[in-house]
């Protein structure tokens, strides 16, 4: 197997050529027209595979529809102001079930922000984003390795599932260059028999969010989170460094995992343990990563770029049987693993400090 | 013997339509559903489907389907042409969904050149939300957003969107047309069979405009209607063909 060095847009951009893709569409914007770059070079020498710079995001999100709607491995990337425009179209790709690839490699926001590293569309990613009941798989890679991965992941939980997958990465994850073992992974074929192909020998196919009787759309949001069951029963995924005697549990995803795990090391020298939950799927949110732990652990902390977003489903994880510190910086700001050991030692000792 | 002097378009299912007494949108429906089976090329066909009155049309063509957002079908077009380069692929669209809110998808499917078929449907107004002004809305043509008539100085002027593409090297099939009378459902006949034949022969963009009436939004008994668009719609916009590539 190869061994490459590659920034993290390329690896997602290679996975997915590998994974099938056929179609990518998208709109530059910093951090991550690299993918855009590499893909106009790779796509259009692959057959039957196209590369398309649209218009805009919305444009591209529709593209994506379209594509997916006809039974293709489709993607789209772009970077938070990006993937505010795409909301409209991730819904009515959510509610007419297709599968597809939304890379975010967010930045620091809101607004247009700054170009630098940030955790701020967790809630946009997690919780809707666009209008209307309905979740998207979020993966979130905390290296080169994993984007790659990951690419190929999402794209079988896409067509798995007949939903679309974010693969949620940021400024830093984005531009970071790791050596990448380009493995050979297997790629599941699915069969589309929803798919607009032309109708040939069989009736049509309608491939549509519409449902004017609201009946029928109870019906299909029911059918929506019957699918959603199932993904949470099946799909979470975490790592984790907690055993039965942690006390201290850090949450932390993405590039912020990284730092934390630095830090942890960091403080394990000094003798105190910390242990690590490392979400990677953030929807669904891994809960269970939490068992046991919730009733044994003096402190829970989620370390976020952000002001403070996942804390609200690490909360909902503990369920009120631990204290549940946050630490965050912003706007594309990224902290130092010793800023991270002075805050980690900072709310343990205030939380012993309450417990005397 | 008996001959058979008239039939009904085969790909035109045998569901009622649910536009009022007098729309356009059955009439044209009719005229693509012509072309179709002209051209036989219905098990090859896949439409996106606009938001406006006629979002269900995929309920009266016997074809395969994509609804698609506001706006949004010329980009949803391109996602399936792309990957389907042998199927066809048109969209069907009102002047709320392709001359507001779809101006970009629209002007940039046609900059590319991008190997569809669009049908559009100019009554110069929002049908479905219950007649607001369109960006096609006639200067001084009342509306229930412009209830003193369109108003020059705040609202601007309407919208021609074939003089528009017709400055695009990627549109190689461009016609205005309408419906209000025999001769020219003939003539929109024609046009939207050469629309799709522009695309089956890969010469690039096509696209029909057609002009169409809304007797419930405008106010009007459908004659009345008719002898409105005739008198007032055509002389905005001109009955012609703009660009045919043969
Ligand atoms: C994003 C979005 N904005 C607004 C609407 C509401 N809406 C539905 S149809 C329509 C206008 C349709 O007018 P037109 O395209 O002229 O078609 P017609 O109904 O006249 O055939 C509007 C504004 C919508 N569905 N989605
Ligand atoms: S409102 Fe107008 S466009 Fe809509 S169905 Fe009625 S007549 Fe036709």
């Amino acid at each position: 197997m190869e061994k490459v060095l590659m920034k993290g847009t390329e690896a997602i951009g290679e996975a997915a050529i590998r994974a099938g893709c056929r179609i990518y569409c998208g709109y530059p914007i910093t951090p991550q027209s690299e993918l855009l770059a590499y893909l106009a070079k790779k796509m259009p020498h692959i057959e039957g595979a196209s590369f398309l710079q649209s218009e805009s995001e919305v444009a591209a999100i529709n593209m994506i529809y379209g594509a997916a709607g006809a039974g293709a491995r489709a993607m789209t990337s772009s970077s938070s102001p990006g993937v505010s425009l795409k909301q409209e179209g991730i819904s009515y790709i959510a509610g007419a079930e297709l599968p597809c690839v939304i890379v975010n490699a967010s930045r620091g926001g809101p607004g247009l922000g700054s170009i630098q590293p940030a955790q701020s569309d967790y809630f946009q990613a997690t919780k809707g984003g666009g209008h209307g009941d309905y979740r998207l798989i979020v993966l979130a890679p905390k290296s080169v390795q994993e984007m790659y991965d990951y690419t190929f992941d999402a794209f079988d939980l896409a067509d798995k599932y007949r939903t679309p997958v974010m693969l949620m990465c940021d400024g830093a994850l984005s531009q970071l260059m790791e050596p990448v073992v380009l493995k050979d992974i297997e790629v599941k074929k699915y069969e589309k028999p929803w798919a607009t192909t032309g109708a040939k020998g069989r009736k049509p196919v309608l491939v549509s969010s519409l449902r004017i009787d609201p009946a029928d759309m109870e019906k299909q949001n029911d059918h929506l989170f019957e699918k959603y069951e199932k993904i949470i029963a099946n799909e979470a995924r975490y790592e984790s460094t907690c055993n039965a005697d942690t006390e201290y549990v850090v949450v932390a995803y993405g590039i912020m995992a990284r730092i934390a795990q630095t830090a942890i090391k960091k403080l394990r020298q000094e003798g105190i343990e910390v242990g690590l939950i490392r979400p990677i799927t953030l929807w669904p949110f891994p809960v269970q990563a939490f068992d046991g732990l919730r009733d044994q652990a003096k402190l829970f902390i989620s370390l976020e770029l952000n002001k403070g977003q996942m804390v609200e489903d690490v909360r909902l994880a503990v369920n009120g049987k631990a204290p549940v510190e946050f630490y965050g910086r912003s706007g594309g700001m990224m902290p130092k693993p010793d800023e991270i050991v002075e805050v980690i030692k900072r709310k343990i000792s205030g939380v012993e400090k309450c417990n005397k | 013997m008996q001959q058979v002097i008239f039939k009904r378009p085969e790909i035109l299912t045998d569901a009622f339509t649910h536009y009022c007494p007098g729309c356009g949108h059955g009439t044209i429906h009719r005229l693509v559903a012509n072309a179709i089976d002209d051209l036989q090329i219905r098990e090859k066909v896949i439409g996106a489907g606009p938001v406006g009155c006629s979002a269900m049309i995929y309920d009266y063509l016997d074809v395969d389907f994509q609804q698609s957002a506001h706006g949004r079908a010329p980009a949803v077009a391109t996602g399936i042409k792309r990957v389907s380069p042998e199927n066809i692929v048109f969209t069907y669209q009102g002047d709320g969904d392709l001359a507001s809110i779809g101006t970009a998808e629209v002007i940039h499917a046609a900059a590319r050149g991008e190997n569809i078929t669009v049908i559009f449907v100019n009554n110069a107004i929002f049908g479905m939300t219950g007649g607001q002004m369109a960006p096609t809305t006639l200067l001084g043509q009342k509306t229930q957003t412009s209830p003193e008539g369109r108003d020059l100085t705040t609202q601007g002027y309407p919208l021609r969107v074939c003089e528009l593409l017709n400055t695009l090297d990627g549109v190689a099939y461009l016609a205005r047309v309408s419906v209000h009378d025999v001769r020219n459902v003939l003539q929109a006949k024609k046009a939207i069979k050469r629309a799709f034949e522009t695309q089956i022969e890969k010469k690039g963009f096509s696209l029909v405009e057609v002009l169409s009436i809304c007797p419930t939004n405008w106010g009007m008994k459908p004659k009345q209607a008719i002898q409105w668009l005739e008198e007032n719609m055509t002389a905005y916009y001109p009955l012609q063909v703009f660009k045919d590539w043969r």
